[in-house]
């Protein structure tokens, strides 16, 4: 799609990347709504940042180290007591490979 | 002492009636949670209660003071926490279906220094599903009322928080701010609200919306309240990377020096259309009052202003569609009952357990750091977020503090914003930029519509210069007391 597409976004694929099904509604719903929002963005095009660095903290820090120390662990029972399904102190997922 | 009298008084009265005797912290726990039961039916601030342990925190309080060992001003004083904030054995949901089951596992860092200072920790507040709001209508639990009139919003994300604290239910509160989620609704419910500067507070054991932005803050009825509980939970924190390596002062101890004559600037971005009259009228009563101290105002210009909402939205949602990866029907989430396979788990379990405004933003996100779109859209609202922070700069070389209203209206009705994505974002224009640019920021109450809305104003300081800010916002706030008027339910 070219660059002055008002809307470009393909929201399937995108939808895809981003790893959440939505039904037919939203995706009308939304498809509408993000062009609009992504029309707002446009501001952003007249912008000259030609030689501006891009900053990503406000105040960014480096090399942050922790001392290496052991520490105490959460216990198997406390990391997967929010499992959605766990038998064995493991976490139960559906099937990856074929049978 | 009736329980009216004990929700009416802000924390610093009550820890003065908690050492002196006339009350016993069982006493306050008792009172609040009265008010919970008696108006929580319609407003709707709290999620979760554990009354039991409430109780049992209030005693162990008043043990401490018996046996001569209170912890300090914070001992025995209630504070709700925002449900994003990890509370070891109580739930969090982040206002998601998608946490509907989630018990936090640990404390964050500012519980940790809450509990060692002896505050009694009280329930889960309401909030737009995972902090993405301005109105908490994108709860998933349902909304919370503005106390001030129940056919209102309380503002967002912090709803609950800044509603818990309006309508008497918790003396103070914990929020999360990332685009304003602290103060607009301290602003359209009456109350006080800081987000303090990026890297003064842990944002360990807060579920992240927008980790570059995101900062935990105080709600109260006064600037003196706020000040307390601020100097409670800040400080350097190893278990957080971007928390920064500062001392703290004693911001409550600094409200009492004189205030010498400062400078307040007024950005003249903020003051152009689409401000209502009475919020309007409310701030230049506010500048009078500051000239009448003695304080110089001058206009400032901040040309960037109108560019910060799109940068805002282009980077917290591709922060946040990162972030919220997290939430994969796998690990501690609930997981679609649908999903036939190791791929369709995380796609059916995100679309059944995120709401509407969160799959939004995820989406909008993922769209601006995809290939072949990062540089028009995610690099380019980084470079103009260095324009953002150099505006800033350049201003504080003037001014100690800039003045704006913290809204451009008062509360607004519930529906008014909800299907007009943008017109809600604009709701937090003129608190966005002070995240982007790491500053710190607060809102005061400084009056009411005709109709008896609140009215907020919003002050940013410099970087870690919280103590300046604090000690201005208090020389109007001891004067007006806004805050400390109640809704009338």
């Amino acid at each position: 799609m070219s660059e002055s597409d008002p809307n470009p976004m393909d929201i399937d694929y995108v939808s895809n990347l981003a790893r959440i099904e939505l039904t037919k509604e939203e995706r009308e719903k939304f498809h509408h709504q993000l062009g609009d929002v992504l029309q707002y963005f446009e501001k952003l095009k007249e912008v000259d940042v030609d030689g501006v660095e891009p900053t990503a903290h406000a105040f960014p820090r480096f090399n942050v180290w922790d001392e290496d120390q052991a520490k105490e662990p959460f216990s198997v029972k406390q990391a997967i007591q929010n499992a959605p399904q766990s038998r064995n102190s493991q976490i139960v997922v559906p099937k990856v490979v074929e049978d | 002492m009736s329980n009216a009298t004990i929700i009416s008084k802000t924390a610093v009265e009550l820890s003065r009636s908690l050492s002196e005797k006339e009350l016993s912290s069982q006493e306050v726990a008792q009172a609040y949670l009265e008010q919970i039961d008696r108006v929580d039916p319609q407003v709707h601030a709290f999620l979760h209660r554990d009354d039991d342990d409430f109780l049992a925190q209030a005693n162990a309080s008043d043990k401490r003071r018996a046996e001569g060992n209170t912890l300090g001003p914070l001992d025995g004083i209630p504070v709700a926490i925002k449900d994003v904030i990890s509370v070891q054995g109580q739930p969090l949901t982040a206002a998601s279906k998608i946490l509907e089951n989630y018990i936090s596992p640990y404390d964050a860092t500012v519980i940790r220094k809450l509990k060692d200072a002896g505050a009694v920790i009280g329930g889960r507040l309401n909030l737009d599903e995972f902090a993405m709001g301005s109105s908490t209508e994108n709860s998933a639990y349902g909304p919370t009322r503005n106390p001030w009139d129940f056919d209102r919003v309380p503002g967002g994300s912090s709803g609950g928080s800044s509603a818990a604290v309006a309508s008497r239910e918790a003396p103070l509160t914990l929020g999360s701010d990332t685009g304003g989620s602290i103060r607009q609704p301290a602003s359209l419910c009456g109350v006080v609200g800081v987000k303090p500067t990026y890297g003064m507070v842990s944002r360990y054991g807060l579920a992240a919306f927008a980790s570059s932005l995101d900062q935990i803050g105080p709600f109260s009825q006064t600037v003196e309240d706020a000040a307390l509980l601020l100097e409670t939970i800040s400080g350097h924190d190893p278990l957080d990377s971007t928390s920064f390596p500062t001392e703290v002062p004693q911001y409550s101890a600094a409200l009492r020096d004189p205030l010498t004559p400062c400078t307040l600037g007024l950005p003249k971005e903020f003051f152009g259309e689409g401000i209502d009259d009475e919020v309007r009228k409310a701030i230049d009563e506010t500048i009078e009052f500051y000239k009448s101290l003695g304080h110089k105002i001058v206009e400032i210009s901040l040309p960037t202003t109108d560019l910060a909402v799109p940068v805002y939205y282009v980077i917290a949602t591709a922060e946040a569609s990162s972030n919220l990866a997290r939430y994969d029907g796998i690990r501690y989430t609930s997981r679609s009952e649908q999903s036939e396979n190791a791929i369709n788990v995380y796609a059916k379990s995100r679309g059944e357990g995120f709401g509407e405004e969160v799959k939004r933003r995820c989406i909008l996100g993922a769209y601006g750091l995809s290939s072949g779109y990062y540089d028009a859209y995610y690099l380019k609202a980084q470079k103009t977020r260095t324009l953002i922070r150099e505006d800033f700069s350049r201003v504080f070389k003037e001014v100690d503090v800039i003045l704006t209203p913290t809204a451009p209206t008062p509360a607004f009705k519930f529906g008014e914003k909800s299907n007009d994505p943008i017109s809600m974002y604009l709701s937090d224009i003129f608190t966005i930029s002070t995240n982007l640019a790491g500053l710190p920021a607060l809102s005061v109450p400084c009056g009411f519509t005709n109709s008896g809305l609140p009215i907020g104003m919003q002050l940013i300081g410099q970087a870690f210069e919280e103590s300046s800010l604090l000690s201005i916002a208090h020389a109007y706030d001891r004067e007006h007391r806004f805050g400390c008027q109640s809704p009338n339910i």
